[in-house]
């Protein structure tokens, strides 16, 4: 029972991140590039009912804050205007879907900010941001699992159903494939390509280095599975019957994998998301100011980051939940 | 930048007198009692103790002649004299190895008085033979020093002859303004030591890091200990340095240096802030905020020494290119030559945030290269750079820019982008691109910013030319204009947007070049200012480098050290380590 109530709470929030992601433009306040250069490092503006004045307010709302001194990271409220916070509020131009958007779930009126996770150090929402960059990586993950299974599933599954020569070759690479030093070959392959590269490209480009790097594991695994499929006795009687070998797959052997694939893209969504927040953190993945969880805590690189603004921390807070979600749901589906 | 050279040169024939010791001074440990020894007006230390410094990287020699990384500079410095040596507090020049100079009339000729009954660190006595080798090595085209260029004057290397065993010639083939600074980067080089390998032309190999101590030696106040690869260099006080305290007693004060390799400088701040370490330099005003909030309790102190003498900057590709193999860069090329299109991206930048964003403050906009840290050169006529989007697309617009969709194209329509590059290990520089992208955004140029490991730059920059822009800094060593010549004659080896250039490329090019060699060789020091804030007012008019920001020098030092006089000239807290010593309350070492 427990265990039945831990998988559908690990659905509910992986649907609910997923979604929130997927309506980044709409939930996030500001747009994720848009710098206050007044603001840098603004810490979070908390949601406030109560008043300078001690009175109640059924609307929440927030203080402006300015920077105090020459010297940043010391802000100070104007408690003199509340500024309360006002519900689809036009903004910042947006796409959801392939359509525009303006409109904004929340927001303030200028100048106010609303910075529920504070600001990084070009005044940037980090909400906003944490919103757009769960876009790409969590995205990126998923995709680049979706292209390491497709692969490895085929190559497994050719391996395992031929065996012999073709499946010497085929598990040969793909153990080189796991031997190879792979963060220093993708520094090679970035150097190799052109200085800049636009933010689609290189989310595509992120999304084919994680996918196809990773192959082989899926594919030994698959090839296991299709060892002994084939040994069966209801394939063997169908080849005997004279079924094609596109028909024994398709119709005996892939309906095995089936559950060992779900398993392995619950296993290997979350490991991707990482190597996603891995290549970003080191300039490998989509770079500023489009936003990603990697290259947000790149910033963290920074001692008097790390020292000083914990909000900078939100993505990989954010990244600890996910996860364990992802690991919940695998470990359901494996026992199931 | 290597580059040494002179201020306020009096050219008027004088003779500098130092301040020389009377033999009456009570002497120990080893020194003569006939040797001319300095004396130092500073406070009166303790002797003992031992400081540790960190070091970026592991220097890469010890070899004062090939020399060129800031830490073997660091090391070296410490190990080695030179005849003249600019205060870095004052600016100014200061009798050193050589107790006291004479300038012919013309200014072309140099007698050097020395002083008497030196030794190096190893106790072999110090004359004329060693100035005349050291220069001789230093001059060896074979040897490939980076002081050579500087030695090179009117296009013939400076001549030193022996007079008699304490007496040293410099004839020059022009007059040179600031002649007295050039001894400055040379440190005296034992010839006992070295003779053999500079006449069998192994110098440039010598002194690695891996030589043993026995075999180096030197007239800096400490000499080779011990070195750990990888991990430490230990210095130890040399017995027989040339200066004493003003109470007669020997300097240096302290015992032994060590230099910790400590590669990045967030983990210097740390090991700083646990009191592993006793001074700290080259701090970003990033990490001085955080230290400076525990100051007190760390028992450390923070100092903010205003603008040095580094100048960001963003540069275009100005170079004449292959148009076959950089096609793109060179189609790009007819927007970055116009003098309105670098205008127009100067006036659209934010310098003011750049300098709170990043640099908390601490750091100036620039209108030119020259810093406010500079006062005696800097033009003060010149405004300060104040952004105007406005002013901005006027340039534009008179230079045959138009928008469509709020993007701005060239006259053929083409929409102009570019990418610039940046050194990525530099936080503050990929920052400043950032804020740079983001601000011409709102001019309708879209901008992307490639963070590039420092070789990988470096290479683009001077070597394949495969860039279109990229935001760099440099840091002059010295105050006087000298040290720029490398950046701004258009054949120079710093000429960073138009390298190689046989002649100058344009009209205000030719202008600087002739400024800056009138300047080289007049010897009256308000017509040189005059003839410098005209180089600075051409570059702040036609912006070869957009000048950026110029960020305040900050240092940090163990409370407790004595004599810790910081200065905005490298090696800001170093270059006084004779006379650095720990006051009894700080117990620690």
């Amino acid at each position: 029972m427990s265990a039945r109530v831990g998988r559908v709470a690990a659905l509910a929030l992986l649907a609910a991140v997923h979604l929130a992601a997927l309506g980044a433009g709409f939930l996030a306040p500001y747009a994720p590039t848009a710098q206050n250069r007044t603001l840098p490092y603004a810490p979070p503006a908390p949601l406030r009912f109560v008043d300078a004045e001690g009175v109640f307010h059924l609307r929440p709302f927030v203080y402006a804050v300015t920077e105090q001194g020459s010297v940043t990271g010391a802000y100070a409220e104007d408690r003199r205007r509340a500024y309360p916070v006002r519900f689809l509020v036009p903004g910042a131009p947006y796409r959801f879907a392939g359509l525009p958007g303006h409109v904004h779930l929340f927001g303030v009126d200028e100048p106010a900010r609303i910075f529920l996770l504070g600001a990084d150090g070009f005044g940037r929402d980090q909400l906003s941001r944490l919103l757009h960059g769960a876009q790409i990586s969590l995205f990126a993950g998923l995709m680049a699992t979706v292209l390491s299974l497709g692969v490895g599933w085929l190559l497994g599954t050719v391996s395992g159903f031929y065996g012999r020569g073709v499946d010497a070759v085929i598990m040969r690479s793909a153990e080189l494939f796991l031997a190879l030093p792979w963060l220093y070959l993708l520094f090679a392959v970035r150097a190799m390509l052109p200085l800049s590269i636009p933010p689609a490209r290189a989310f595509l480009l992120l999304v084919l280095v994680i996918g196809l790097v990773d192959w082989a594991r899926p594919a030994r695994l698959v090839r296991g599975v299709v060892l002994t499929a084939r040994e069966r006795s209801y394939v063997l009687a169908a080849r005997g019957f004279g079924a094609s070998d596109l028909y024994l797959i398709r119709r005996h052997i892939s309906p095995q994998t089936a559950g060992l694939l779900l398993t392995q893209a619950a296993l290997l969504v979350p490991q991707y998301i990482l190597a996603e927040v891995t290549l970003s953190f080191l300039g490998l993945g989509v770079s500023e100011p489009v936003p990603s969880w990697g290259n947000m805590l790149a910033d963290l690189q920074h001692y008097h980051v790390l020292a000083s603004y914990w909000w900078m921390w939100a993505p990989g807070l954010a990244l600890v939940p996910v996860i364990l979600a992802y690991y919940a749901l695998s470990e359901a589906l494996s026992t199931r | 930048m290597g580059a040494v050279a002179g201020m306020q040169a009096r050219g008027r024939g004088l003779l500098v007198v130092a301040v020389a010791l009377s033999a009456s001074t009570a002497l120990a440990q080893g020194a003569p009692s006939s040797a001319d020894l300095l004396r130092s007006e500073h406070e009166v230390g303790r002797a003992g103790g031992r400081l540790v410094f960190a070091l970026r990287s592991e220097p890469k020699t010890l070899n004062p002649v090939t020399a060129v990384d800031i830490p073997s500079k660091d090391v070296i410095g410490r190990l080695t004299a030179d005849l003249v040596h600019i205060d870095r507090q004052t600016q100014r020049t200061a009798p050193a190895l050589a107790k006291s100079w004479r300038v012919s009339p013309d200014g072309r000729h140099y007698t050097l008085e020395l002083r008497r009954g030196l030794r190096f660190s190893d106790g072999h006595p110090f004359d004329a033979d060693d100035v005349v080798f050291s220069f001789q090595c230093y001059l060896d085209e074979r040897n490939g020093s980076p002081q050579r260029d500087l030695l090179i004057v009117g296009g013939k290397p400076v001549v030193v002859r022996k007079l008699d065993a304490y007496r040293v010639a410099f004839d020059l083939e022009e007059p040179y303004a600031a002649a007295e600074r050039l001894f400055d980067a040379n440190a005296i080089l034992p010839r006992h030591l070295l003779e053999k390998a500079q006449q069998e032309g192994r110098l440039p190999q010598a002194w690695g890091l891996g030589t043993p101590p026995a075999e180096m030696a030197g007239l800096g106040p400490f000499r080779l200990k011990s070195y750990v690869p990888g991990d430490r260099l230990v210095l130890e006080r040399n017995p027989h340095y040339w200066k004493v305290d003003r109470a007669g007693r020997p300097l240096p004060y302290l015992d032994e240096i060590m230099f910790l390799l400590v590669p990045s400088e967030d983990a210097q701040v740390i090991r700083f802030k646990a009191g592993e370490t006793d001074l700290i330099s080259r701090l970003s005003a990033a990490n001085f905020t955080v230290l400076a909030r525990d100051q007190v309790a760390g028992r450390y102190r923070l100092e903010d020494l205003g603008p040095g003498l580094e100048y960001s900057f963003l540069f275009f590709n100005l170079n004449t290119l292959d148009a076959g193999k950089l096609a793109a860069v060179s189609r790009k090329q007819s927007w970055f030559s116009r003098t309105e299109f670098r205008q127009a991206v100067s006036a659209a930048l934010d310098r003011q945030g750049m300098a709170r964003l990043v640099y908390q403050g601490r750091g100036t906009p620039l209108a030119t290269h020259v810093t406010p840290g500079n006062k005696l050169w800097m033009n003060g006529t010149l405004p300060p750079p104040a952004r105007s989007l406005s002013g901005a697309r006027d340039r534009l617009g008179r230079a045959g820019f138009s928008w469509k969709d709020g993007t701005l194209q060239d006259g053929a329509g083409e929409a102009v982008e570019f990418t610039i590059i940046t050194n990525a290990s530099n936080a503050s520089r990929v920052q400043m691109a950032s804020i740079i992208q983001d601000d011409l955004r709102e001019l309708g140029l879209r901008v992307q910013v490639v963070p590039l490991e420092n070789r990988a730059l470096l290479d683009r920059v001077f070597h394949s030319h495969d860039y279109e822009a990229a935001l760099m800094a440099l840091t002059s060593e010295d105050v006087d204009p000298n040290s720029e010549m490398n950046v701004w004659i258009s054949s120079g080896p710093t000429h960073l947007w138009h390298l190689g250039e046989s002649r100058p490329a344009t009209p205000w090019e030719d202008e600087i070049d002739g400024l800056m060699h009138r300047q080289l060789v007049t010897l009256d020091a308000r017509e040189r200012k005059r003839l410098y804030d005209r180089v600075q007012a051409l570059v702040a008019e036609n912006l070869p480098l957009i000048p950026l920001i110029s960020p305040n020098v900050l240092v940090g030092a163990r409370e407790g050290l004595g004599n810790f006089r910081p200065a905005i000239l490298d090696p800001y807290v170093l270059w006084n380590a004779d006379e650095l010593f720990w006051l009894p309350s700080a117990d620690r070492r």
